[in-house]
């Protein structure tokens, strides 16, 4: 700010005056995107506590109420719609038309396939590109960047491709839609396990490694392999849980691939082999158009919670490694 | 010296099982899908209904098909619904793209003029990046719901079909035009994380010696943003609007979810904003096989997406400064 010294006093002022009316604009236009980002949240979360006459009332209610419209908070929270969620809806003694008016979602169930299949594709991955990442960059060999090169062509490509072609794959196999959950969870991860992205992102880590730290322990007799598991790892263990968080995410949010190859019409408790994504579209597949005091639009909100919620406290935990990742890769965009 | 030394077998080792993922993995599917993509009336697992008695078919990676052609592209590019398929993609990349970029590019700057409180935004502004789309998509349908959502009841305008409703003969009354705002709005706020966290890399790293001289020169913000920010970021910008030119023209899930009924339309209109690769998907998964239409319409999306950031790169070649 060492203009301000040659303005005369009352262009100071106007050029005091202009700064402080800047900030304050760049503060509200920041407030106000927050809130944009932030109100989904919000609502998601305030209305999976609320009841149903709640949700369909035509007041706004920023916060759950009771009967008379008072914000009793926190007691008045409809926590029952989580166990709704998980138990479901019986229909009243008598009607018609099946035993449920909101069939019980398989939470516990999502969450063990999607974190199974979270596991082995993440182990999968990480021993792969640790090994692939160290010959790219550590080990001389005819045809290196020639192969490098092609892998990274196929990054290219549009995964459509790749999803028509896997799925004639384990079609043939007889491994798509299959009552065995080894050949589902088999399906669901062998496609993803050979990243070539990740494979790209270890590599410029472990190019940074200094040459000498390598001839050192050649020197002192190491083989190669020690070498790696012994120096490249742990320097680049940073970037390895990076992609351990990513690849956990991916799985967390995988859509497209899970809604083709499981069963989602004919799974029941003993068959579920849905991941978080399509089991939440399943289970609440139509809610949007239940009205009145049937309404189902807070168990809705309360389905997405149980799934953004986990990701939220990963967040949190992690956001460190989240964030150092995502500025080099492109996975949601 | 030792960097001379060759690894041929290490490296056979070491790269084997990454070899065999991608060969199984990635390029066999590549092969096949261009293979595919030019057999007519291909289908798995002996000959398709069509073929009849007539033989005259031929085997291939434990298929059937007639004779090598261009049947398939024929079929996707006759069908009107690819081509609606097709113009909403079109829409919703040409919408969507340009305000993430901008509303993105606008809070990096913004974010990175200011001290206090840098920290709690960048926080907030992220989140979207850690979601599950089908999740977040049931949110925004659940804002934008007709009679009890936040939108139309806090604008007092209950009733109004954002992405979903129907008149009381059945018909639904969601046209293309409220959907796309719906779903605009939902894909920018999913897009915006990524793009901030890379602009707001590329601001820091730009020398502060530049706007020192601006503000010497008394140069108005405007103009500072203009001639020193846009300019040096400039590949920045051009890296974000291909990613973003690809990823919007993939656009699939977000569909789905914010309509709720498993199609890309409000119930009674189940294709009103189906997408490039909701047609591919809907063409693979139908029976009959007829991978060669999914093949056929992936091959001409890949080329799509190709033409485009060749156009964009050639025409970045005047306003991108490296």
């Amino acid at each position: 700010m060492n203009r301000e010294m040659y303005l005369n006093p009352k262009e100071l002022k106007l050029f005091r005056t202009k700064q402080i009316i800047g900030k304050v604009l760049t503060y509200l236009f920041l407030t106000l995107m927050a809130l944009y980002i932030f109100v989904p949240f919000y609502w998601m979360i305030i209305s999976s506590l609320k009841e149903s006459w709640e949700i369909t009332s035509d007041r706004l209610t920023l916060l759950p109420v009771d009967r008379s419209w008072k914000a009793l908070w926190p007691w008045d929270w409809q926590w029952s719609n989580y166990k709704d969620l998980i138990t479901g809806i019986k229909k009243e003694a008598g009607s018609i038309g099946g035993e449920w008016m909101f069939k019980p979602m398989l939470f516990h169930l999502m969450f063990r396939n999607t974190f199974l299949v979270g596991l082995f594709t993440t182990t999968g991955t990480v021993v792969l590109t640790i090994l692939a990442a160290f010959a790219f960059s550590r080990l001389n060999f005819k045809g290196r960047d020639l192969i490098f090169g092609i892998f990274l062509m196929t990054m290219m490509i549009p995964g459509e491709i790749f999803v028509v072609g896997n799925y004639y794959t384990f079609s043939t196999i007889g491994w798509v839609r299959s009552d065995s959950i080894w050949k589902i969870f088999g399906t669901l991860t062998l496609p993803f396990v050979g990243s070539v992205f990740y494979t790209f992102f270890l590599r410029q880590t472990f190019r940074q490694i200094p040459n000498e730290l390598y001839l050192a322990a050649k020197v002192d007799g190491t083989s190669d392999f020690k070498y790696l598991w012994k120096i490249m790892i742990p320097i680049a263990s940073a970037t390895i849980t990076t992609i351990i968080i990513l690849s956990m995410i991916g799985v967390w949010n995988a859509f497209v691939w899970p809604t083709l190859v499981t069963n989602a019409e004919n799974s029941t408790a003993a068959n579920y082999h849905l991941l978080v994504s399509n089991g939440l579209l399943e289970g609440l597949r139509n809610a949007i158009d239940s009205s009145g005091e049937k309404s189902i639009l807070n168990l809705q909100m309360a389905g997405s919670t149980m799934v953004t919620v986990p990701l939220l406290i990963v967040f949190f935990a992690c956001k460190k490694y989240i964030m150092r990742g995502v500025s080099r890769s492109g996975i949601k965009g | 010296m030792i960097e001379y030394k060759k690894d041929g077998w290490r490296a056979a080792l070491a790269l084997a099982p990454m070899m065999l993922f991608m060969l199984v993995f990635t390029f066999w599917p590549i092969i096949n899908s261009f293979i595919w993509a030019f057999l007519d009336d291909f289908s798995y697992g002996g000959r398709s209904i069509s073929h009849g008695e007539l033989g005259g078919y031929r085997w291939i990676t434990g298929g059937t098909f007639i004779k090598v052609g261009i049947a398939n592209f024929k079929t996707v590019l006759t069908d009107p619904l690819f081509w609606h398929a097709l113009r909403n993609t079109a829409i919703i990349v040409v919408v969507s793209v340009p305000l993430t970029v901008i509303i993105g590019l606008g809070i990096a700057v913004a974010l990175n003029s200011i001290k206090k409180l840098r920290g709690f935004f960048q926080t907030i502004f992220f989140l979207p990046y850690v979601t599950n789309t089908i999740a977040l998509g049931m949110v925004f349908a659940t804002l934008f719901h007709q009679n009890y959502g936040l939108v139309n009841k806090l604008f007092n305008m209950v009733g109004f079909a954002w992405i979903n409703g129907t008149t009381a003969t059945g018909v639904t009354e969601v046209t293309f035009a409220s959907a796309l705002v719906v779903l605009t709005v939902y894909t920018v706020w999913n897009g915006l994380a990524f793009k901030i966290i890379v602009f707001l890399s590329g601001l820091q790293s730009i020398d502060k010696q530049y706007y020192q001289a601006a503000q010497v020169d008394a140069t108005p913000r405007w103009r500072v943003f203009t001639k020193i920010t846009v300019p040096l970021l400039s590949p920045m910008i051009l890296y974000i609007t291909i990613t973003s030119f690809i990823g919007a023209f993939k656009a699939y899930s977000s569909v789905i979810a914010i309509f709720g009924t498993g199609r890309y339309g409000p119930a009674g209109n189940s294709n009103l904003m189906i997408t490039v690769v909701g047609y591919i998907y809907d063409k693979m998964d139908v029976g009959g096989t007829p991978y060669g239409v999914a093949a056929a319409a992936s091959l001409i999306l890949f080329f799509i997406i190709l033409i485009i950031t060749l156009l964009q790169l050639q025409i970045s070649k005047k306003r991108v400064h490296y």
